[in-house]
């Protein structure tokens, strides 16, 4: 297929043949095909992963990259978020990778933009390019998507992860459980298209996936469970509820984990686990959707260039 | 008498008036500031020097519109309204009367502020104002404003619209008090923490969309529990911005039982639904949120049968940069007193929910009602010359060119049929044939 898209803004947004593509094109080895591409890191939250994730990949094509410090910037004098990406397009930026605490702030700004918008994260909106890693770690595990039983534990409420994960498994043909308190669990998510349970025994069997995810642990004071204690004793995976799933089933988190409260160590750092593998994919997913971003832009930019030139 | 030998001959249109139950093709004589007569064929007076003949066929003649819930955001909010400006758009919206919201920069709560309010309308206003005041101090919900020196001052209504009065004890002493003024408290109805801090309607858009929520109930159960205290204390008490099909059906039965209880919805809650978040378009965003289609037919039942009394528009002016901060982080609030007539034609009276004399009672008559202008509502001979003239079949598609300072309109785009052709205040024309005069 041709790419066509300027921006990866979510996972709902695109189709199973792009999610397939961008998959097939992080397989390719990493060449400098962005040497002269300029690529801006705006993290309006704190990130250590996805940044340095970002960081590499663009680095590693060839591309120079530009952290925006967003503490130090005009953000915080006022300026709005708006002037503050079109004020770096100017400087000639190519493509933003922003990071954000607002669910869809980039869906209004990015076709207002020539550069191309990677969303790294957006409120508890989206965050495709971890859905994307973690597809991408599934088909290396499993092979295929179809029939799967992909089960996602956790704060589905507040997490981008769980939602690009949820839009691409359904668009794949895996089947989701979504499992958690019902605190924590939106009560439309039934109307998604996947299960919800809320005991993390029954959820288990049968899986052939586990994503567990990152409990905030501020949830505690906003009522939304009683003590972290409690969560991990009802929803926190540990050797003996996994063994309810199938035997070769892999456990995924998108991290930063809390040890001992989502996840125990024994897990985390067991054989089922492909957590840091997540990590190295990253970097190939990441390097992919730069590439399919920009290398298709400067396609349409040369023909259009060329365009110019012939009728001159 | 009149104070001045002006007259305006409205000819041949189609008078709408419900305060006498009147829906035929009459001539209207306007001298001075006053109606001076309604009946068939008048002949053009002969003496009078000043003497404008408006043909009116096929074009309704309404009493003027009574929006009774607009923002002017004057003091402190200029960039996104004044009162020169906000009442520029509703003059061109064919709205003759506004209620001017309290919840300024400083908050009208003091007799003073409201006297600002009267004095800068009396020299830059086209439209009249009459402003509200604030229940409690600062509208902090804590302790009564001085209600009886603002209504001295000519406050028409007390309202911490906005915010809600989160204290029953305070409401139930608001409602007590205002009583004995005879004045309503318009109610923005909603539990704060319940809203916490949503965004939009609470439902499976926004579980997918992965912002937060504010449920129907944020609004029911806080009409539910101002019932009740209108039950109690026998204060009148008047619904602002009704959503949701849960208060459609609490203030039916409390109007059953006979409290005295009032209601309002706007036209987005009846034009529009929560879908249209999705684009993350901040001009979509008000409180209370766009709910769902089952929400929409209730408020459209609730009008249709009496239970909801008014349609006001919450016009709420915010400057695009305000706007543009993002769906989570932008302010609450539309404009909407230049889309008024258009879309509560298009989307009640052309499809058939109102009769064209049903919406003139909600636009016009019952606002009057149940506000306490007497003079204002209707077209009879001796009543203040507020006239609003419609092309019911005029269509058009909706520009983002507002005379509001602000450009938050979620209709732009919209193709609509039937706008004013003609606003008339006090016996002046002040908008006519697309242009401000």
């Amino acid at each position: 297929m041709i790419w066509k898209r300027k921006d990866l803004l979510g996972i709902e947004d695109i189709t199973q043949e792009e999610i397939e593509h961008i998959l097939a094109e992080a397989q390719k080895t990493p060449e400098p095909v962005l040497v002269g591409k300029s690529v801006a890191l705006l993290f309006f939250e704190p990130s250590t992963r996805t940044h340095t994730s970002f960081d590499l990949a663009a680095k590693r094509l060839g591309a120079t990259v530009t952290g925006v410090p967003i503490a130090q910037s005009s953000v915080q004098k006022g300026e709005s978020f708006l002037d503050t990406l079109k004020t770096l397009e100017a400087m000639g930026v190519n493509l933003f990778v922003v990071r954000h605490g607002e669910s869809g702030i980039l869906h209004p700004v990015a076709p207002q933009l020539q550069a191309s918008v990677i969303n790294a994260g957006d409120g508890a909106h989206e965050h495709p390019t971890q859905a994307l890693l973690d597809f991408y770690t599934i088909l290396q595990h499993k092979g295929k998507f179809k029939g799967l039983k992909v089960v996602i534990v956790g704060d589905i409420l507040h997490s981008r992860v769980a939602r690009s994960n949820v839009w691409g498994l359904l668009r794949l043909g895996a089947q989701v459980t979504l499992c958690g308190p019902a605190t924590l669990v939106p009560k439309e998510a039934s109307e998604w298209g996947v299960e919800v349970s809320y005991n993390l025994e029954k959820a288990l069997q049968g899986a052939d996936v586990i994503n567990v995810l990152r409990l905030q642990l501020e949830r505690q004071k906003e009522s939304l469970i009683p003590s972290l204690a409690e969560y991990a004793k009802l929803y926190g995976l540990d050797a003996q509820n996994l063994s309810l799933a199938k035997p070769d089933c892999l456990v995924l988190h998108p991290g930063p984990m809390n040890r001992g409260v989502e996840i125990s160590s024994e897990v985390a750092d067991g054989s089922q686990s492909a957590i840091l593998e997540q990590v190295k994919n990253g970097v190939a997913i990441r390097m992919a959707v730069l590439r399919l971003l920009l290398s298709s832009r400067s396609k349409n930019e040369e023909s259009r260039g060329r365009l110019k030139k012939a009728k001159a | 008498m009149t104070k001045n030998g002006r007259k305006i001959l409205i000819k041949g249109g189609r008078i709408l008036d419900p305060s006498q139950n009147l829906d035929r093709a009459l001539d209207l004589l306007i001298e001075g500031d006053r109606i001076q007569d309604l009946k068939p064929n008048i002949p053009a007076p002969v003496k009078t020097t000043e003497l404008e003949v408006w043909e009116a066929k096929g074009l309704w003649v309404l009493p003027g519109l009574i929006d009774m819930h607009v923002h002017l955001r004057e003091p402190g909010r200029e960039t996104d309204e004044t009162i020169a400006s906000g009442t520029r758009a509703a003059a061109s919206g064919g709205v003759t009367s506004v209620v001017s919201m309290p919840n300024t920069e400083p908050p009208i709560d003091s007799a003073t502020l409201i006297r600002f309010v009267l004095e800068k309308a009396k020299k830059e206003a086209v439209v009249n104002v009459f402003p509200s005041g604030c229940v409690t101090k600062g509208q902090k919900g804590e302790e009564l404003a001085e209600m009886g020196l603002m209504a001295e001052a000519g406050a028409i209504a007390f309202t911490d619209d906005g915010k809600p009065v989160m204290n029953a004890q305070v409401m139930r002493r608001a409602l007590e008090y205002s009583k004995s003024l005879g004045f309503p408290v318009l109610d923005h109805c909603e539990d704060a923490h319940l809203s916490g801090q949503g965004v939009m309607n609470e439902g499976v858009v926004s579980s997918r969309m992965g912002v937060r929520g504010i449920p129907t109930e944020s609004e029911t159960l806080m009409a539910l529990r101002d019932i009740s205290l209108a039950e109690l204390t026998g204060g009148r008490l008047h619904i602002a911005h009704v959503s949701c099909a849960g208060t459609v059906e609490a203030v039916r039965q409390a109007k059953r039982r006979g409290v005295r209880v009032t209601a309002e919805t706007c036209p987005h809650y009846f034009a529009l639904t929560e879908e249209s978040l999705v684009s993350f378009n901040a001009n979509f965003k008000m409180n209370p949120p766009l709910r769902r289609d089952s929400d929409v037919e209730a408020v459209r039942e609730g009008l249709r049968d009496g239970t909801l009394d008014a349609i006001a528009t919450d016009h709420a002016p915010h400057s695009p940069s305000r706007k543009e901060m993002g769906l989570e982080a932008a302010p609450f609030g539309v404009i909407g007193l230049e889309t008024l007539l258009p879309l509560t034609l298009t989307t009640l009276v052309h499809s058939k929910v109102l009769t064209p004399l049903e919406m003139v009672r909600c636009v016009s008559t019952h606002p009057a009602k149940l506000l306490g202008l007497k003079m204002k509502g209707g077209l009879r001979v001796g009543m203040d010359a507020d006239i609003t003239l419609v092309d019911p079949n005029r269509e058009k598609i909706l520009t983002d060119r507002f005379e509001s300072k602000s450009k938050n309109s979620p209709f732009v785009g919209w193709k609509l049929k039937g706008f004013p052709v003609g606003t008339i205040v006090g016996g002046k024309v002040v908008y006519k044939d697309g242009m401000l005069v």
